[in-house]
Parts: structure tokens; sequence; C-alpha cells
């Protein structure tokens, strides 16, 4: 079972954040295929959200295949997410890439700013993405 | 069940012999089953809404219906909590609950009562008026809930509660939203206090409606964006714009890609409703619900 934690000032979307939060525990394993997830009413219960909200989370991961509803009964882990391995050759060309950024003399925050704007361009602004 | 829970139709209402006009031409339409924000300035009207929604007052002009009939046919099922919380003082509290029990025997459900109580660590043989404020708002809700109702109207129910309290009634709130599928609305001008708890807004400013929709749809359909001075920011339409030295930050309603070279960022709901508060003259935006509700 996991517990959400909801920021409520940390400006991303309160569904957004369930979202991210599921997922994160399926990467880690703290859910695992089969695991139920709380109902809606235990997650408002504890912190006081809105259920549609909880419902609109649950109905995002379900389309995205991650759980299943089961009428009746509740909503079910469908899959766990493996972690992006870390040996992928995407991963050693951001290597190369950053230590080049690096030996070119920009700073953290400079690289920051750089990869979050090709993120922007590229990838739909995030909504359910985590 | 109807699927309208509140549907208001150029609703107005002037009080005393200047006519001083509290609400004027106010149209929207609240799907069942919504925990609505409402909220605004001072002054906004916010409180003469509600009690036009509980039947309360009557509109002067216009009309309001409540789950699909007249707001005093429908006070059987719905529950109203005035800012004020008039309670019997000299009752108990475990009077005042007999006394809703009584007042409503076909509805009354006893259990949710006693646990806000019981929550709240309140003696049932208090009386009312040896209560703090904060525990008077939760009698009050405990009796409002009671009822079971299909909408729950309350009037600045927070006001007087501490963190704690806040919390818990406004998570009792939300499993009784869960389990029923209640409407609520609840007024507030402290915008925070109803983020992530309320899935749909209206803003009341001078009386009428300012925005009113969904929320996530009114935010989606708002951006912040921070980019040059001189900048251009046609076609979008412009709720609020403001320059610091060579930067421009603005809310704008996007008419089409905002352009490059520009940060763009998502509002919360508090830079929305701040944005239009600052902006009395923005355009107000009244999202079609429809789809949602069918959805």
């Amino acid at each position: 079972m996991v517990e959400y934690r909801i920021d409520r000032r940390s400006g991303v979307a309160t569904y957004v954040q369930i979202v991210q939060q599921t997922k994160q525990a399926l990467r880690l394993g703290l859910l695992e295929e089969g695991d139920k997830l709380p109902t809606a009413r235990e997650v408002v219960e504890a912190t006081a959200i809105n259920p549609n909200t909880v419902l609109k989370a649950y109905r995002e991961l379900e389309r995205e295949g991650l759980v299943e509803a089961r009428r009746g009964l509740g909503t079910f882990v469908r899959r766990s997410l493996g972690t992006a391995p870390a040996d992928s050759p995407l991963r050693a060309e951001l290597e190369a890439w950053a230590a080049r950024a690096r030996a070119a003399g920009l700073e953290r925050d400079d690289v920051d700013a750089l990869f979050t704007s090709v993120l922007d361009a590229h990838f739909a602004q995030s909504k359910g993405d985590a | 069940m109807t699927d309208t829970a509140i549907e208001a139709a150029a609703l107005g209402r002037s009080f005393g012999r200047r006519r001083r006009q509290a609400l004027e031409g106010c149209s929207f339409r609240l799907p069942a089953g919504r925990v609505c924000a409402l909220t605004g300035p001072n002054g906004a009207g916010k409180s003469t809404l509600l009690a036009l929604a509980a039947g309360l007052l009557r509109p002067t002009e216009g009309s309001i219906a409540v789950l699909g009939r007249t707001p005093a046919a429908a006070r059987e099922r719905l529950a109203y909590v005035a800012q004020n919380k008039p309670l019997h003082p000299q009752l108990t509290i475990a009077g005042t609950l007999r006394l809703g029990r009584d007042l409503n025997p076909r509805r009354w459900d006893a259990r949710v009562p006693e646990r806000i109580i019981a929550e709240g660590d309140l003696d049932p043989g208090a009386r009312i008026r040896s209560l703090s404020g904060g525990q008077r708002t939760r009698v009050a809700l405990a009796l409002a809930l009671g009822k079971r109702p299909e909408l729950l109207l309350l009037d600045e129910p927070m006001a007087d509660l501490d963190p704690l309290a806040r919390h818990q009634l406004m998570a009792t709130l939300m499993a009784d939203a869960a389990d029923h599928g209640t409407t609520v609305v609840m007024s507030s001008h402290v915008v925070a206090e109803l983020e992530g708890s309320c899935d749909h807004l209206l803003l009341l400013g001078g009386g009428r409606v300012r925005l009113a929709g969904p929320l996530d749809d009114l935010l989606a359909a708002h951006t912040l964006v921070t980019g040059r001075s001189g900048d251009t920011l046609e076609p979008h339409t412009v709720v609020e714009s403001r320059t610091t030295g060579r930067q421009l930050t603005a809310l704008v309603r996007p008419a089409g890609p905002l352009g490059e070279g520009r940060r763009t960022d998502r509002p919360s709901l508090e830079e929305l409703v701040l944005a239009h508060l600052r902006s009395p003259e923005a355009p107000p935006l009244v999202l079609d619900t429809e789809q949602e509700a069918a959805a």
C-alpha cells in the first residue's frame, strides 16, 4: 500500500502528484503487480484532497496501463515499472554531453536551464509524465 | 439524482431602498458531485449567493435552481451552514443533534455527527454557549452532515478553526463527498485554504461572476508568460500584465501558440485568482461544464 504526500505549494497539480508518486512507488518496488491502491475515500481521509482528483489520477494510471479498476473491489497494479537502465546508450551520450558542457565552462544552473528548454521543446508540458 | 446541483440564470439580488446590487447578472451551472470553491473579495456577493441557493433569500432578478427545483422545494435535500454558525446556546451538543434528528426524521444518520463530535474531543453534555468558535463550527458541520444532504452550502466554514481541526473537517467533508457524491460549495476569501480540496471554481467580484468552471480547465485556459517588455501579447486575451525593468509578466488566455523566447508557466489557483482580483476589468470566463459532466 502507498501513502500519498500532497504538497499544495509545489505548483504541480494534485492529480499529477498522485500519478508521480504511484509511478515512483512502482519504480522503487514499493508497489508490485496485483497490489491494491488505497481507495479514494482512504486517500481523502488522510490528505483532505478532493475525491475526484484521486479518481482522475487513477484514471490516468489506468489509461497508461499501469493499474486496472475492478468493479466493487478497487484499483490494482497491473504491471510494475522498470527503472531506466543505467547503462543505456542514451545515458552514455548524455554523460558525454554533460562533460563537454562542463568543459565549456557551463555551471550546473546553465546546464539545467538548457536541458529544461530542450525538454520543453521535445516533450509536451509535463502533464502526467513523471 | 439530478446531474445539476445549482443553475443560475441572470441571477441578481439587490438590497434596501437604494436597491444596492449585491449580485448582478450571474449565470453559471454547477454539476452535481463537485466540490466548489466560492471565492472573491469581501463584499463580492458570496454570502448572498449562498443564501439564495439555500432559499433564505429570493432573487430580485433572474432565477436559481437547486437540484433541479426551486431552493424552497429542495430544502430537505440541502444543508446550509451560515457564517455565524447559528445554534441554540442553551442546548447541549447531544440536544442539538437530537434536534437535528427530530427535524430531519427521514434523512438523519447519527453516525456521522457522532464521529465528528468525538474527533473533536467534545463532551456531548457540554452546552453550546460554553464552546469556542472552532468547536461551534464543528457542531454546526456535524449537524449539517447528519442530515445527509445532497448539496452542502458552507459560508466561510474554516474561518475560526485551528490547522488540525481544519484538516480533520476538510478530510471529513471529502470522505463524505467520496461516499455519497455530495456536492459541496464552500466560500472563503483565503484561496490557499481551498486548493487541493476543490475541483470547481466560482470567483465573484463586484456582484458578478468573474470565473466559473472546472478548476483544471480554468487553470489550463490561462498561462503565465514571462518575456521582455515591449513584447506584444496580441492576439491573446490579457488578464493582467506588469512590467518590471525589461521584464514583462502577464497572465493571459492564449488564443494560439505563445511564440518563442518566452517562459510560460501554469498558474496556481492563487495566482489565477489574484490576477483577476487585481484586474476588475478583465473579461469574465465561464466554461461550459456540459461535456465534463457527461464524461
